[in-house]
């Protein structure tokens, strides 16, 4: 039957594909039980790239959320010449590899570039420190906000706005009663994006890092260099925890997802 | 017989949606089948068409028993209420497809097509789209495509439920005449009395998933079998524990032989109808007359009239309830 | 991670309520141009200026230099195997993706729930771990018995995984919103269950497809974390062109990563275009 013979093909597929490497990793780092784990976990180096990967992520998201919000209400509710321009650039960023957006980041803001060298000179380090990381983070996570409130505020329409308008609510009371209420499982949604995509993020984060052990190093650069320094255990166990997060992500998008 | 159904039933789940509907569909005619929404009459199109299978019965097309044939195999025209258009085809692959299916030589094909595209009023719209007609011409361009494989029976569902007012009495005027010209056995589900009688031939009736009455548009009009129907079909009023047309009563300022006494509470003016509203015994009635018949009155709110049903009127008792 | 939001088949080109083409004589608001202001600055640091900036490293010691750049031996190979292994990649989601989606929509079995929100994992998980999951299973202590560790195998395997859900979930609204009574119109005029999904229900599938797999193959030629650990960065054999620009900065040669880099840029500019005209065609028929 072609109907069992399809089933069959994309189950199989999914199977060795996804389920059994993820299930693998998860076995392997709990074969031992559960206290390697958590002395891989708690390891001075781990706690610290928890820390930085949570401290770039927050920030990310912050910038990302305030930017994601403002450019979803320009382009849905307001006209300007160049709309369409805008609308375009902002999925710009899913089509670069994130190699290139840090060495992007790096001719900007490293320390031999005219304006990295001028905030040097001020004292501001971006790249091999904090900041970068957070500029490198924002740029691959940048449109996942916007795409996911534009829909919505487009459904929502300017009605209810504008009753409140009537009603004498000035536009920023309008917003904050009319609006936000009305777009906030969008937002949330496409704040759970931002913040899973920030977590997770590697390749730009590991050129614009410089990688540096203790000092810059994410959760996902410790999954590497563990691995690559023959310490399978702790990338292992870091491995499943960022999964861990990906799979909370996967089920709580899957309830803030618009419906319908 | 073009179509024969017997005994079929049908559920959807636990809900009956057809309980023993038996009915024939005579060669060449135009039926109506004629109900409330939920009335089964969509699905018992369906069966006729072999996309719903029936639970119990036997649906014989032709002289076939087709209860078992796939849609594919009954050598029926569909038409949806949606019209069901293939969206990536233009109007001339529309109507084409069930030929290309059938694998007729292009220059038949070619001139089968538009000829029916002829028929429909389609001709300058061959190579259009789908998207780019009005519901009105999708609807026409979804009875081509039905009629081009010269189906032994036409099946519409709905066919004007989705259009407006005004195309609608367009297209019913036209299907009758189409149907003239055609002569394909033809069943028409539809929810709307005045259309039933204005294009069928066949009215049926159904409800709660029983056919209630099968007859010419004037005998279900006329001689309904019951209230329901008879309620179903026209305006009905009670007077005296019958069931009358409004416009089957005699109204006069005095007394009638037979008739029954009743208070005006309101005249209504519909342009060349009027509408007389009644209190007859603490109930409400209401009688049709013409204009210059209520100016002949001089009826006013408050007035004690005599109404009694026309000597010619059908009239059905009220079972004592 | 989750790029989910690129994968709306026909994002609206420009959302509707302001509407108006942009007409040439039209003064911005205050509120607005204030608004306008910041998101264009911010897109401009982040975004767009190093970005431009890139293009513009790479042309600063002439075309010669970057033609040079390009095709050193070891950025060749790096090149023409992402290009061959992202066209390969998505060609086989092509078929995967389509056959996925269509038993996601039109198949019931207990589970499948569970199936359809696993096709998002690859999105959600940082692109190192599907790297090292995929080695744990598929490398040289596979319990499978399968090594595809160091080879080209390997980088298309794990390309396959960080694609899997582009053509899925493009595929899968339109499955879904595909008029049922299409397919019975078709079988009431006679045509088989094949001649069905042949003429009527393939062609109506065919511009989501080529979207999801334009995604897919633009994901496949940025890809960088999941190809890190399987392909061991073979330069001449496994190494991608993401890799190659990584190992370019690490040596300091920022005018051939930038070189590279372009070349990358302009091959998913070009992908994106057509997509978009790939998704104007498919709307022309509503």
């Amino acid at each position: 039957m072609a109907k069992y013979g399809l089933r069959t093909i994309a189950i199989a597929y999914l199977f060795f594909l996804l389920v059994l490497p993820v299930g693998l990793i998860i076995w392997r780092t709990f074969g031992d039980g559960l206290q390697p784990v958590v002395d891989a976990l708690s390891s001075p180096s781990a706690v610290h790239a928890f820390q930085v990967t949570l401290t770039v992520a927050l920030w990310a998201v912050a910038a990302n959320t305030v930017f994601g919000i403002g450019t979803a209400v320009l382009l849905v509710r307001h006209s300007f010449p160049g709309k369409r321009l805008l609308n375009a650039l902002i999925d710009l960023p899913m089509a670069v590899s994130p190699v290139v957006v840090g060495l992007a980041l790096i001719l900007v803001y490293g320390k031999f570039a005219p304006v990295g060298g001028l905030l040097e000179s001020w004292g501001i380090q971006i790249i091999f420190s904090t900041p970068g990381m957070v500029l490198a983070t924002v740029f691959v996570a940048l449109p996942l906000v916007v795409r996911a409130v534009v829909p919505v505020l487009e459904e929502l329409g300017d009605e209810q706005e504008q009753a409140a308008h009537t009603l004498g609510a000035s536009r920023l009371q309008a917003f904050l009663r009319i609006t936000l209420p009305g777009i906030r499982w969008a937002l949330a949604y496409g704040i759970v994006l931002c913040l899973a995509r920030s977590l997770g993020e590697y390749g730009a984060v590991a050129v614009v890092s410089g990688r540096l052990v203790d000092q810059t190093q994410t959760l996902t650069l410790f999954v590497e260099e563990r691995f690559q320094n023959f310490d399978q255990p702790a990338a292992f166990a870091a491995a499943t925890a960022l999964a861990l997060i990906a799979v909370i992500t996967l089920l709580l998008t899957k309830l803030l997802r618009p419906k319908g | 017989m073009a179509i024969e159904v017997r005994d079929v039933n049908k559920s959807f789940g636990t809900t009956p949606v057809l309980r023993d509907v038996s009915i024939d569909v005579e060669s060449g005619s135009l039926t109506a089948l004629l109900g409330p929404s939920g009335g089964g009459k969509s699905t018992l199109l369906r069966v006729i068409a072999g996309l719903e299978q029936p639970d119990t019965g036997t649906v014989h097309i032709s002289g076939v028993d087709a209860t078992r044939l796939s849609p594919q195999r009954r050598n029926v025209g569909f038409v949806f209420q949606h019209y069901a258009a293939f969206k990536h085809l233009t109007v001339f692959r529309n109507v084409a497809f069930g030929l290309e299916i059938r694998k007729r030589p292009k220059a038949d094909i070619r001139k089968r097509v538009m000829e029916l595209l002829e028929l429909v009023h389609l001709e300058q719209m061959a190579d259009r789209y789908p998207a780019q007609l009005s519901g009105g011409q999708r609807q026409r361009m979804a009875l081509a495509r039905a009629l081009a494989v010269e189906p032994e029976v036409l099946l519409l569902d709905e066919p004007f439920g989705a259009l407006d007012a005004q195309v609608r009495k367009e297209l019913r005027t036209w299907l009758r005449r189409l149907h003239d010209e055609v002569h394909v056995t033809t069943v028409f589900v539809t929810h709307d009395q005045e259309e039933a009688i204005e294009v069928a031939d066949t009215i049926v009736v159904l409800a709660g998933g029983r056919v209630e009455q099968v007859g010419s548009p004037a005998e279900v009009y006329d001689n309904p079998a019951n209230p329901f129907v008879m309620r179903f079909l026209g305006p009905v009023t009670e007077i005296g524990g019958n069931l009358v047309r409004p416009h089957d009563i005699e109204i006069s300022a005095d007394p009638q032989e037979g008739g029954t006494a009743a208070t005006v509470s309101r005249i209504v003016r519909l342009g060349f109808e009027v509408r007389v509203e009644l209190r007859i015994d603490g109930k409400d009635a209401w009688v049709q007359v013409t204009r210059s018949f209520a100016d002949q009155l001089g009826l006013k709110p408050g007035d004690t009239v005599s109404v009694r049903p026309n000597p010619g009127a059908r009239s059905l008792a009220l079972a004592a309830v | 991670m989750t790029t989910d939001v690129a994968v709306r088949p026909a994002p609206p080109p420009g959302p509707p309520g302001g509407g108006a083409r942009a007409r040439s004589r039209f003064s911005v608001p205050g509120g607005t141009a204030l608004g306008l202001g910041s998101s264009v600055l911010y897109l401009s640091l982040i975004v767009l200026i190093p970005l431009a900036v890139v293009a513009w490293r790479s042309l600063d010691e002439g075309p010669g230099y970057f033609w040079r750049a390009v095709t050193t031996p070891d950025a060749w190979a790096a090149l023409t195997l992402t290009i061959g292994a992202s066209a390969l990649v998505a060609v086989f989601n092509l078929v995967m993706g389509t056959i996925i989606a269509w038993v996601l929509v039109r198949d019931r079995f207990p589970g499948k729930a569970v199936v359809d929100t696993l096709i998002d994992l690859p999105f959600a998980l940082p692109t190192i771990v599907a790297g090292l999951v995929l080695l744990a299973l598929y490398g040289p202590e596979s319990p499978l018995g399968i090594n595809l560790a160091y080879s080209r195998a390997g980088v298309v395997l794990a390309l396959l995984f960080v694609t899997l859900p582009f053509v899925v979930r493009t595929v899968q609204p339109v499955l879904l919103e595909l008029d049922k009574e299409m397919e019975q119109a078709a079988a009431s005029l006679g045509a088989s269950p094949f001649q069905t999904f042949r003429r009527v229900i393939l062609p109506n599938l065919v511009p989501a497809m080529l979207s999801g797999t334009a995604l897919a193959f633009t994901r496949s030629i940025a890809e960088f974390g999941s190809t890190v650990l399987i392909s061991g960065n073979l330069p001449f054999k496994t190494q991608v062109a993401a890799v190659n620009i990584f190992s370019q900065i690490e040596g300091d040669n920022t005018t051939g990563a930038a070189a590279i880099s372009t070349v990358l840029l302009v091959v998913a500019l070009v992908a994106l275009v057509s997509l978009d005209f790939l998704q104007r065609w498919g709307s022309r028929r509503g």
